[in-house]
């Protein structure tokens, strides 16, 4: 007699529930682990946790900022979510957010427009679509690699993400540097996105709240990333090529186009993310914009199966990390836990393949059957 | 759970009871399998019966719901394929498992536990020639695998397992890839083998062939044995086809005689290269008429392939492709599919579906970007899938709903489903490429009756098929393709097996085809890809 874990393939899909089940408990395990390690190095985990809570939820001022995080990360995330509904592995989402940063500011440093006489609604709606372009044209380099010649793409994301950030540090270094300092000139007001505490005259409480628009731009972002994937032709297209690009050439679908496409569309969403920072929180161009927002958003897209609404709630969770991750010593916590909630969603995948039980054992080694079953199969 | 030992010298493996269940199937509902020591036992029984899941039981895939197995009269339960080797239980799938870049040897010796460190390829080469020689196997065991006909890396697989010292051989479809000749060889290995008191379980759905080598035979049908163990001698293929398929089987299709009308399709010399750049079409020309069914005859690998690949669109030429007077030579599979061409692709998984997706997902495949499946940039899944019902019904595929994954349906049934969707299209002309492949007679009778009902509505069908007596039966014509060329055409009542045969093998030339002027006799060599 005794116990035993048995690891069977699923022969039955599994509940419509248990995807989101498993990622809400792998990000549960993964508090539970980190704790484990905080408590090895003879921190107390649950004074931490608490102090987690207290610094990202525990006033409006305390949410605001950890919404104000999770803008960009929100609108990288569903970047990431995008390509990889076609299997195009995009980790390049943190140097398309580096050029969206950069083609925005060029309207003002440039300056492309009259800064005196442009209303700011012009101003603003140009700086968005050459943040979208940016992203867009970086994105179109590794998409035309991989679909002419068929180039990993995880590759070339990645070593185009140095390329942004030191082509960032050149201009802001060598041509529009404020003083020697590794950043540009504050904006002009009229670069700047609204935000809430701009109505505090009006409204008390809003005084220091420095929610942005920008989340806006990210949640309406979901909402058509959504009607894309799910509802329309092109989503269909790329659900199709996904899957099986074969059958889709043979259903005469041109694959090289819409990997461009796809590869485009994603990088002008990161794009959209490097404007709104650059003229919601930073309002200047300056180095280390991203707290590598472009590597989050791989684990966030995960972590949402792909879903642009999952998207929404799971930024938040790592806005909050990492505006907690800023009140305590050593900062690493953050990441240290967000990379245990990633390796745990990968592996939870395997929950959804297999089913795992404990079983009991005859003293020969065989699996004992419940009795219950038994009686079912007597019936 | 009482088990009881049996003594029962002569079998090697009885499969008792054995229920497993998939959802909304029942795989396999109570079934008995036993295998006598030195005997060929055939499992028949369409796509879907239960064959490989049986099958995949015994190999330790799968647990079974209940049942017991008994190996050699011993009680066993096997948790993974591992577990049944070391019981002397070997499987040669229908897709093999080998290395391309390493030899025959190498490819034997993969994943054991001996050699340990040091690797003496030529003491080796020894043994696996030995063993070979034992059971009358042609092999060169220093050859590379993908030097190797598909009938000799077949035989790699078998050594492979023998290698292991298995007694019991189970073969899954072995004939399903091999050309006859290599088929007859395969049947004398098996019977020797057999001979020298190894088992051998035959899973076929070729019924001729199941009465060529078994000495006894077990049908499934729908997850339940239908016959169990029984002997040959003195049954019919019709009764043997009724137990499978549970009903009379129609063999004589029934096709009428019509005249062929307008001409759909011409070619005008075509000449493609393959995959490796050599000459693969050298100045094909054909036409295909309304009405008609044009059949492709040919040794596989003689271009047949390539020529659906230019007429679809999937690959480069030079030459003309008349579709209704329009050429559709070099453009793409979306102007060939608009133009009216139908394609069923002769992967049906690889290329002709979407595993992942549903039903739905997969029958919108050609029709999601115009009504009533889209009038403009959103997909209407509502009506898609209304569609996919319809269809559903009308094509009779089995499936437990239309949000089920196309990799959930049997072979039979997803070519089903690839047929409902390019004949619904109402196509001009359609290319089909080995449409029964590896289908059981059920299925088979079912596309050939839908290509047939086609014919009799005025379609052009283009048939590739090395099922020669299929050709023969379905097609108003026979083009015999050789080596890119296309050696000869005749009217089907003119044609017998004979004469196409010794085309096939490039031994005999027929007349031109149309249009008359035929060049392709003295221009081989002027076509080269470089």
């Amino acid at each position: 007699m005794g116990l035993r874990i048995d690891v069977q393939k699923r022969t039955e899909d599994y509940p419509k529930w248990l995807p989101a089940a498993t990622s809400i408990g792998a990000v549960l395990l993964a508090f539970v682990f980190s704790g484990l390690i905080l408590l090895s190095v003879g921190a107390d985990p649950i004074r931490i946790y608490s102090f987690f809570w207290t610094a990202s939820f525990g006033s409006w001022g305390a949410v605001s900022d950890v919404i104000v995080k999770a803008t960009p990360l929100l609108l990288i995330g569903l970047a990431c979510a995008f390509a990889f509904k076609m299997k195009l592995w995009n980790i390049g989402a943190e140097g398309q957010f580096y050029m969206g940063a950069f083609f925005a500011s060029m309207v003002i440093l440039l300056p492309m427009v009259d800064l005196q006489t442009t209303p700011k609604f012009l101003v603003l709606g140009l700086m968005m679509l050459m943040g979208m372009l940016g992203g867009a044209l970086y994105g179109f380099i590794p998409g035309i690699l991989r679909a002419k010649y068929n180039i990993n793409e995880v590759i070339t994301t990645l070593m185009l993400n140095y390329i942004a950030v030191f082509w960032n540090n050149y201009w802001i270094f060598g041509k529009y540097s404020d003083a020697g300092f590794q950043m540009t000139k504050m904006f002009p007001k009229i670069a700047w996105l609204p935000r809430l505490s701009d109505f505090a005259k009006q409204y008390k409480s809003f005084s220091g709240i420095t929610l942005h628009v920008g989340v806006i731009f990210g949640l309406v972002a979901a909402v058509i990333v959504w009607l894309i994937l799910y509802k329309s032709r092109w989503g269909y297209k790329i659900t199709l090529i996904g899957d099986n690009p074969k059958a889709a050439k043979y259903a005469g679908l041109n694959i090289t186009r819409n990997i461009v496409l796809v590869f485009m569309f994603s990088g002008a969403l990161a794009g959209l993310a490097g404007m709104a920072e650059v003229t919601g929180v930073v309002h200047r161009l300056q180095e280390r914009i991203s707290t590598n927002y472009g590597f989050s958003g791989v684990i966030i897209a995960w972590l949402a199966k792909l879903n642009p609404f999952a998207v929404i709630l799971v930024s938040v969770l790592f806005g909050a990390l990492i505006v907690a991750g800023r009140e305590i010593q050593p900062s690493g916590v953050s990441f240290l836990i967000q990379g245990i909630i990633l390796f745990l969603v990968i592996s939870s995948d395997v929950l959804l393949k297999y089913t795992i039980r404990v079983v009991r054992t005859n003293k020969d080694g065989e699996i004992v059957q419940p009795k219950a079953t038994v009686v079912e199969e007597a019936k | 759970m009482t088990i009881q030992e049996t003594t029962n010298e002569t079998l090697a493996v009885e499969m008792k009871d054995v229920t497993l269940r998939f959802p909304g199937v029942l795989a396999n509902d109570h079934v008995n399998l036993t295998l006598r020591k030195g005997e060929i036992h055939a499992l028949l029984g369409e796509n879907g019966a239960g064959k490989s899941t049986l099958m995949n039981v015994l190999m330790g895939l799968y647990k079974p719901n209940s049942g017991t197995i008994m190996v050699n009269g011993k009680h066993v339960t096997f948790n993974s394929p591992k577990d049944a080797i070391a019981s002397g239980i070997g499987m040669v799938h229908q897709h093999f498992m080998l290395v391309p870049n390493q030899t025959v040897t190498e490819n034997i010796l993969i994943g054991l536990d001996e050699p340990k460190f040091v690797l003496n390829l030529k003491k080796y080469d020894q043994k696996v020639r030995e063993l070979a020689e034992q059971f009358g196997i042609k092999i060169d065991p220093t050859a590379q695998i993908w030097q190797l006909s598909v009938g000799e890396q077949q035989r790699v697989e078998i050594l492979k397992i023998l290698y292991r010292g298995a007694q019991i051989l189970i073969m899954d479809e072995p004939t399903a890839v091999l050309a006859p000749q290599e088929a007859t060889e395969l049947i004398e290995t098996l019977r020797g083998m057999a001979k020298q008191g190894k088992s051998i379980i035959f899973i076929s759905h070729k019924l001729n062939e199941v009465r060529a080598v078994a000495d006894r035979l077990t049908i499934l049908r729908k997850g339940r044995a239908t016959a169990e163990g029984i002997s040959l001698e003195g049954i019919t293929r019709e009764a043997l086809a009724s137990l499978m398929v549970g009903r009379e089987v129609i063999f004589n299709l029934q096709k009428k005689d019509q005249a062929a009308g307008e001409v759909v399709l011409e070619l005008q010399e075509v000449c493609a290269v393959n995959n490796k750049n050599l000459p693969a079409l050298r100045k094909v020309n054909l036409c295909l008429k309304q009405g008609e069914i044009l059949g492709i005859a040919g040794v596989a690998g003689n271009g047949q392939s390539e020529l659906v690949e230019v007429i679809t669109g999937l690959r480069e030429c030079t030459g003309c492709i008349l579709l209704e007077g329009k050429n559709i030579a070099n453009k793409s599979p979306q102007a060939s599919i608009s133009a009216g061409l139908a394609h069923i692709p002769e992967d049906r998984i690889g290329v002709g579906s979407a595993p992942n997706l549903s039903l739905t997902k997969n029958v919108i495949m050609k029709s999601y970007d115009h009504a009533p499946i889209s009038n403009s940039w959103r997909v209407d899944y509502t009506a898609a899938g209304v569609q996919a019902q319809e269809l559903k019904n009308l094509y009779k595929i089995q499936a437990p709903n239309i949000e089920t994954q196309a990799r959930k349906l049997s072979g039979g049934n997803l070519q089903k489903l690839i047929l409902a969707r390019e004949l619904s299209s109402k196509p001009r002309l359609i290319v089909a490429m080995q449409p029964t492949r590896g289908l059981d007679v059920g299925a088979i009778e079912a596309v050939l009756d839908l290509l047939l009902e086609e014919r009799s509505k005025g379609g052009a069908i283009l048939l590739v098929s090395e099922d020669l007596e299929e050709l023969l039966s379905l097609s108003d014509r026979v083009a015999v393709m050789y080596e890119g060329e296309i050696v000869g055409v005749m009217d089907q009542k003119e044609a017998d097996i004979n004469t196409i045969g010794l085309m096939m093998i490039g031994s005999l030339r027929g007349e031109p085809t149309c249009p008359p002027e035929d060049a392709a006799t003295t221009n081989i060599n002027k076509q080269g890809g470089e």
